[in-house]
């Protein structure tokens, strides 16, 4: 029920990517979420239509479609895998607060084959188990992302923690200095790169 | 919240360093507080000070390497970190483990929260000014302790768990032995409850102090008895069932106050609570195995990301796994309760008082090297 | 004997009895701490651990006297001589047994109390002067926690010089001769609210040493070791003997004006010198009762919170003992059976 219902509102922050990659689905989402800006509120369409529409754009991409991504919570302990460009993270933080999710933790993964820095935030619910968990990519030699510690205040240390370890900014951040390594650390050490 | 030295420190305000040497913060913790005379204007923790970095040392291990690195970081409920780690990567790899060692792991696991609570109720008490419950308290642990050394070896860092099981089976001793320990535990309970809880110092030191409401709660990410006792009732045993404690019947302690006095409660009550749990395991302990049949000697999850939560003595333990196909994590991400549970401190104890800023963090319950990793 | 000679060498006795108690009430507070505790307290330096405070007064002799740097010289230094020495003067007074006292002032009472205020100007004094924050935090806490526990102590102590009509401690001890409920305690018909005039006097007296649950001063938990941070060695070490003479002045006070002194039990009192160890004798099973039970409570209880200390003070016990102060007029006046 929970799960539905923020894999629907999650959503809606896809528009303007499925827009982009499908024409005749993306009509059909527009007319489903008939707010237009892709960050702000939950599309009130009806459940069925936007688990139709997923389905379609499933159906008819045969490669991982942009959109919340239900998983097999046995096998890998969260509900749902949502893949995000940087700048509609806040969108989503802003979504799963107003559901009342709290945040878990927030880490990076350094894909260093592919250049990337992958940034991962895990957010769970108190009243119905719904695990989401929401990625990033960024640019490795760039990282760069807009912080969420203005909606989730836990996340301040999080991305503090990231930052030291992995070395992206967080813009926006009111203190990013280093939190666990000493004040003057110049070197993130989870780069896969990083030698002692 | 916001570094200090970017405020303004004017004439009325001085900074005071609860520094890393204090006799009140658990382990090398630094507050940096912006004080008011008495009143602490703003808070901040410094962190680091025993940062040995697990998780680069998950990826640099292979996964059974890394067994011993749990215990090391939540040293007070050593075996709730061997059992999220090793659970994860079980899940990763798809390995089932036997039903008797689950429930060993339970019981295990479940002696070990009482001893942690025991510490902590010991601690805290003594961060206030009574000295004496600490030694009654240690006197109940060290019988935990004992119990828990003719099974694991060792008394505080234990290494038991391994992938697909437990690595020694019990003995009739130590099932024996745990229930004169409950037994007896039960009749000190009231003690305590007599001579500490309702002690009229010790409640007004605790009533309405240090509230954290649900909703910082959740902003922050507080799970465990700090979550539990701002009335939010989540526990990863309830919530999200592991191992076999669906097969037990045992409560959730809630207190909706908010105060320092409601999270007292909680520990106290979950002390009880995991008396049962026990008592429930071990008169179901079925026969069997404590190690799976085949377990793979070299352990190689499919690629991807895995998550497992269990319920730590201080709230959810978090493991990440990010694996590659190979004999190591590519990414070992360790999701702290007490990370979580600290960082709301500096917004909580904003215009408090220093005794009362205390009280607060004795009552969070904090392990430092859980934090710093 | 000649008096100067006698004052002097009871002064003698006095502060030797002053330096043993502030040595081995050390002793008494670690041995009965440990058996609260469960554990035994001391027992490796001699038998039971009787030299330890021999070997903790070596080790604290031993340890270099050093200023730190940013404190003020002269208060540093003026600091633990002003708690120890006050404490030291008051013992002249005290009755130990009928003619056991170094002199007899005609306001022994008033001597004491004038001395122990000054005990609070050295706490005062060695925080400011340690120029270090914890210090001086530590120090207003005690000011202001001494100011608000001396006036509840001082209005009661009114009280029993209204009722005693004369503040020459020995006296007053004299007053309560015969059997047990002739001491001021059980002296309902003086004033009703006796014994909690006792316990108001007994609970300022811990709070006036700044004893556990009062013991915010050197809170060990928040401020370190409040005032006393940065005192090295014998500094430190003469602070704890002016604390603990100061305990032992405070009980026994108590002991002198509710619990009758010197005066036994029974009304039997043999004559001459065994007259004067009988006295002895009763007076110290008093005191130590009272010291014991004070540290009893510094090992059960944790710490007060500073306002909730203060509230006690004026919200409870001064309008207390000012009730009765009052009572205890009407009674003598009204109800003249004395």
């Amino acid at each position: 029920m929970l799960l539905a219902k923020i894999k629907e509102a999650l959503n809606s922050l896809y528009e303007d990517i499925q827009e982009a990659v499908e024409a005749p689905a993306a009509a059909e989402a527009e007319a489903a979420a008939p707010e237009a800006a892709p960050e702000a509120e939950t599309a009130p369409a009806t459940e069925a239509q936007a688990e139709a529409e997923a389905e379609t754009a499933e159906a008819v991409e045969p490669a991982a479609p942009p959109g919340p991504r239900e998983t097999d919570y046995k096998a890998k302990g969260y509900h749902l895998d949502v893949e995000l460009p940087p700048g509609k993270v806040v969108a989503a933080a802003e979504i799963l607060n107003r559901e009342n999710f709290f945040i878990e933790a927030i880490t990076g993964v350094d894909w260093i084959e592919q250049q990337q820095l992958e940034v991962v935030y895990d957010f769970n619910h108190f009243d119905e188990l719904c695990r989401v968990v929401i990625r990033s990519r960024v640019d490795r030699s760039n990282p760069e992302i807009p912080t969420i510690s203005h909606i989730y205040q836990g996340a301040n240390w999080h991305e503090r923690e990231t930052h030291d370890f992995f070395g992206i900014k967080f813009s926006g951040h009111p203190y990013l200095v280093p939190l666990l390594l000493p004040e003057d650390a110049d070197f993130h050490p989870l780069l896969k790169d990083f030698k002692a | 919240m916001n570094g200090l030295m970017q405020q303004d420190v004017n004439q009325e305000t001085f900074v005071l360093n609860l520094g890393p040497q204090h006799p009140a913060t658990h382990g090398v913790l630094r507050v940096k507080l912006l004080m008011d005379g008495e009143y602490i204007v703003d808070a901040e923790p410094v962190l680091g000070y025993i940062h040995r970095m697990h998780e680069k040392m998950g990826e640099n291990r292979t996964w059974a390497q890394f067994l011993p690195n749990c215990g090391r970081m939540d040293y007070l409920s050593a075996l709730s970190y061997n059992h999220g780690y090793v659970a994860a990567v079980e899940r990763a790899a798809g390995i089932e483990v036997p039903e008797r060692a689950e429930y060993l792991r339970v019981i295990t696991v479940e002696l070990n929260r009482i001893s942690s609570h025991l510490l902590w109720f010991g601690a805290f008490v003594l961060d206030l000014g009574g000295f004496t419950p600490l030694l009654y308290a240690f006197d109940d642990r060290e019988q935990i302790l004992d119990l828990l050394e003719s099974v694991t070896g060792s008394r505080l860092t234990y290494c038991y768990f391994r992938f697909g099981g437990v690595y020694n089976d019990i003995e009739d001793s130590f099932i024996t032995g745990t229930r004169e320990f409950i037994k007896r535990l039960r009749k000190r309970m009231p003690m305590y409850d007599a001579l500490v809880t309702k002690n009229i110092i010790l409640i007004k030191r605790l009533k309405d102090i240090g509230p954290i409401s649900k909703d910082m709660a959740r902003r922050y990410g507080a799970t465990g008895p700090v979550a539990r006792g701002s009335g939010i009732n989540f526990d990863v045993r309830r919530h999200e069932p592991y191992s076999v404690y669906s097969e037990f019947d045992f409560d959730i302690p809630v207190y909706d106050e908010g105060d320092s006095m409601a999270r007292y409660m909680v520990r106290m009550d979950e002390i009880e609570q995991s008396m049962r749990i026990v008592e429930q395991a071990l008169d179901k302990l079925p026969e069997g195995p404590v190690m799976a049949a085949k377990p793979p000697k070299i352990i190689k999850p499919e690629k991807g990301d895995y998550y497992y939560a269990v319920e730590a003595a201080r709230g959810s333990f978090g493991v990440r796994i990010v694996s590659d196909g190979t004999n190591s994590a590519y990414r070992l991400k360790l999701r702290s309760p007490t990370y979580s549970n600290l960082s709301l401190f500096g917004e909580a104890s904003r215009g408090m008082l220093l005794p009362d800023a205390l009280a607060l963090m004795g009552s969070l319950d904090l392990v430092i090297p859980e934090i710093d990793r | 004997m000649p008096e100067p000679f006698r004052v002097i060498l009871f002064i003698i006795f006095v502060m030797a009895f002053a330096g043993l108690n502030a040595a081995y009430l050390v002793w008494c507070e670690r041995k009965g701490a440990g058996h609260i505790q469960r554990r035994i307290g001391p027992k490796e330096v001699g038998p039971f651990g009787l030299l330890q405070p021999i070997a903790d007064g070596i080790k604290l002799m031993t340890k270099q006297l050093f200023l730190p740097k940013g404190v003020d010289p002269i208060l540093f230094m003026a600091a633990p001589l002003m708690v120890m020495v006050p404490a030291i003067m008051s013992f002249c007074v005290i009755p130990f047994s009928e003619t056991f006292v170094a002199r007899e002032i005609n306001i022994g009472l008033l001597m004491i109390f004038a001395f122990a205020s000054v005990n609070v100007l050295g706490l005062l004094l060695g925080g400011w002067g340690s120029g270090n924050k914890y210090a001086v935090i530590a120090a207003a806490r005690c000011v202001s926690q001494n100011i608000a526990y001396e006036i509840p102590m001082l209005v009661t102590t009114i009280t029993m010089v209204m009722v005693t009509n004369t503040m020459n401690l020995n006296e007053i001890v004299r007053s309560q001769s015969g059997w047990f409920f002739h001491w001021y305690i059980f002296r309902l018909d003086i004033s009703l609210l006796m014994p909690v005039a006792f316990l108001i006097f007994f609970v300022c007296s811990l709070a006036e040493t700044n004893r556990a649950p009062f013991d915010m001063a050197e809170a060990e938990s928040e401020l370190v070791a409040g005032a006393y941070t940065e005192y090295p060695g014998m500094g430190f070490g003469v602070f704890f003997m002016g604390e603990y003479a100061n305990i032992v002045i405070g009980c026994a006070l108590s002991v002198i004006l509710f619990l009758g002194g010197w005066q036994s039990p029974i009304p039997f009192h043999p004559a001459g010198f065994l007259g004067v160890i009988w006295g002895l004798f009763w007076f110290l099973i008093k005191l130590y009762a009272l010291i014991f039970t004070v540290i009893w409570i510094r090992w059960t209880f944790p710490r007060t919170q500073f306002y909730q200390l203060l509230n006690l003070s004026w919200k409870v016990l001064i309008p207390i003992s000012l009730f009765n102060l009052i009572l205890t007029a009407l009674q003598i006046k009204i109800f003249p059976w004395l």
